[in-house]
């Protein structure tokens, strides 16, 4: 059931928030063991919210998302519930506030039913990088569900809530939508505010919703999205109503179909796929031009693991055991507890990008790393910019592949990281993309990314509309 | 390129990372490995490109000097693995190597 559908029963009393809720709770509870997709499961709170939603629906409240369960990753602060991000360091970490898109959606009065499994600190395309436990795709249960927003998309896919917030700085949002089959939003940097988002790579970080169509995508970013001064690189800007744009009409776009994502190694049974995505926007009204070329696009993986992992570094250097988090007790050797509550506090995907960051900012090779890959930004940046004069939107496959084994990359950094290869360049330009259902291979989901101009997320939510309105994908489910 | 264990230990020094002689090995590797891979950034000409820090084009981003509130010192402090009264307890920084 989409946001959409379950608006309209709790609108026409065919369903209370409360039937709909105890429905997902139970849902939870007979699936997890399965999927592993939660950190934390708010049952008190969620029966709580979705009572207090059904007396204002009784009182006449039409906002949409009123009333309906939604997951929230665990590295977005919820006041006075657990925010981890499935790291030790933060295993008991509750925080004094809300992070500015869960105080939006608050005001939407929603029912928010847990927090979502994750890679550790977000660094991961897998869900396997969690402190606590792998989650598990729902399509195959041997296979990785993607990364880091894994915990997001699985429940989603599996039902476990309606919609759910993601963060994506390197494709964390729209990989695991690719991987489960589900509707995943990376709005323009500055678009969604990141106050209260536990900060990886600040440039590149922005939070996206995961949902089981479209036009609950721009519902829900009709709720998160606009300026907060509590963010500096918000941009002030107005937001508009992003369900307006979904007509369904894609005559005149112009679409651009760069040959540099159409890599080597890609899986067969992926380019079939998005070739015949892409066919079926020609047939709906889209001029489509093949071969266009965004030439530095094979130095956006390197550029992307100098720039991330030492933002990275930066910022993960307040986790000191003083202030809050896992704190080292046994010595009273200020350097010691603090070398310790890093060693034992964070895991080694963490702990590797941690150093590999140092590295690239180190006396003697900042220049050589870091400066190049943010000159390197500039190059990718300005072809993006360039594409974008002449066409409206790009289409790219999601991944390169369908899902992959649970375990099969963990000891291969570099092959973990190639599954990101069509997601990142997306984050070092800054600008709007969204994946959708476009296929399976073998029962396994392939995902369509869809790029915009800065802040034109309308186009790229135009396009995937009209792409569910001519297809089916979007609706299939897991059996679980 | 090859990043020694002296390396290793300098980078760990400087992020106050504690690393176990196995983690030391394991790094040594992975990382020489990455940066390698990564070395196809040399090849790209960048002469007279200037660096991006952020994609937007907002810069010195102000707000009016005014008193706003701001968290209890209770809530501040709730998550603080060790406090004393109003304050945050650490370690000797002087006197104790």
């Amino acid at each position: 059931m989409t946001i959409h559908e379950a608006h309209q029963l709790l609108k026409t009393k065919q369903l209370s928030s409360v039937e709909l809720t105890k429905a997902h709770l139970a849902r939870i509870h007979e699936i997890e063991p399965k999927i592993s997709a939660l950190v934390t499961v708010t049952d008190e709170l969620a029966l709580k919210q979705a009572q207090e939603a059904d007396e204002l629906i009784a009182t006449g409240n039409t906002n949409p998302l009123t009333g309906i369960p939604v997951l929230i990753k665990d590295n977005m602060c919820t006041k006075g519930i657990k925010t981890t991000c499935s790291s030790k360091m933060l295993e008991n970490f509750v925080p004094p506030y809300d992070a500015t898109v869960v105080e939006r959606l608050n005001g939407h009065h929603p029912v928010i039913i847990g927090k979502a499994n994750m890679d550790e600190f977000a660094m991961g395309s897998s869900t396997e990088n969690s402190a606590f436990f792998p989650t598990h795709n729902p399509w195959d249960l041997s296979r990785v569900p993607g990364g880091s927003s894994g915990g997001s998309a699985v429940g989603v896919a599996s039902g476990e809530a309606i919609y759910a917030l993601g963060s994506d700085t390197g494709g964390s949002v729209r990989q695991p939508a690719g991987f489960c089959s589900v509707t995943g939003l990376k709005p323009t940097y500055g678009r969604v505010s990141r106050y209260g988002l536990v900060a990886f790579a600040s440039s590149l970080d922005q939070i996206g919703p995961l949902t089981q169509d479209v036009t609950d995508c721009a519902l829900v970013l009709n709720a998160i999205a606009g300026y907060d001064p509590r963010d500096s690189t918000s941009v002030p800007e107005p937001t508009p109503d992003y369900t307006q744009c979904l007509t369904g009409n894609l005559n005149g776009l112009r679409l651009g179909v760069p040959k540099e994502y159409f890599v080597e190694g890609m899986q067969t049974e992926v380019e079939t796929a998005i070739r015949a995505a892409i066919a079926k926007l020609k047939e709906l009204g889209a001029k489509i031009e093949w071969g266009v070329s965004l030439p530095s696009t094979p130095y956006a993986l390197a550029a992307y693991y100098i720039i991330a992992p030492s933002e990275a570094s930066a910022n993960l250097a307040r986790y000191d055991g003083v202030k809050y988090g896992f704190s080292y007790q046994e010595t009273d050797n200020m350097w010691e507890a603090l070398e310790k509550t890093r060693q034992y506090g964070f895991g080694p995907e963490v702990k590797r990008r941690i150093m590999l960051g140092t590295y690239a900012l180190s006396a003697g090779y900042y220049d050589a790393w870091y400066l190049k890959a943010q000159k390197v930004r500039t190059l990718i940046r300005q072809e993006f910019d360039q594409a974008f004069s002449k066409f409206d939107a790009l289409i790219t496959p999601t991944s390169p592949t369908v899902p992959f084994k649970i375990g099969e990359k963990v000891d291969d950094p570099l092959q973990m990281y190639l599954s990101d290869i069509c997601t990142l360049p997306i984050n070092i330009a800054g600008v709007p993309a969204i994946s959708i259902p476009a296929g399976f291979a073998d029962g396994l989901p392939i995902g369509m990314q869809i790029i915009g101009k800065p802040f034109a997320e309308e186009t790229i939510l135009k396009i995937a509309y009209a792409y569910q309105q001519a297809t089916e994908w979007h609706k299939r489910r897991p059996e679980i | 390129m090859k990043l020694s264990r002296e390396e290793v230990l300098h980078i760990a020094l400087l992020a106050r990372l504690g690393l176990t002689e196995a983690e030391v090995n394991r790094f040594s590797k992975q990382l020489s490995n990455l940066l390698e891979s990564f070395e196809i950034l040399q090849q790209v000409d960048t002469t007279g490109i200037p660096p991006t820090a952020q994609s937007i084009a907002l810069q010195n981003v102000v707000r009016s000097d005014e008193a706003q509130a701001s968290l209890s010192q209770d809530q501040v402090l709730a998550n603080a693995p060790r406090k004393d009264g109003d304050f945050f307890r650490v370690r000797a920084v002087l006197g104790n190597t």
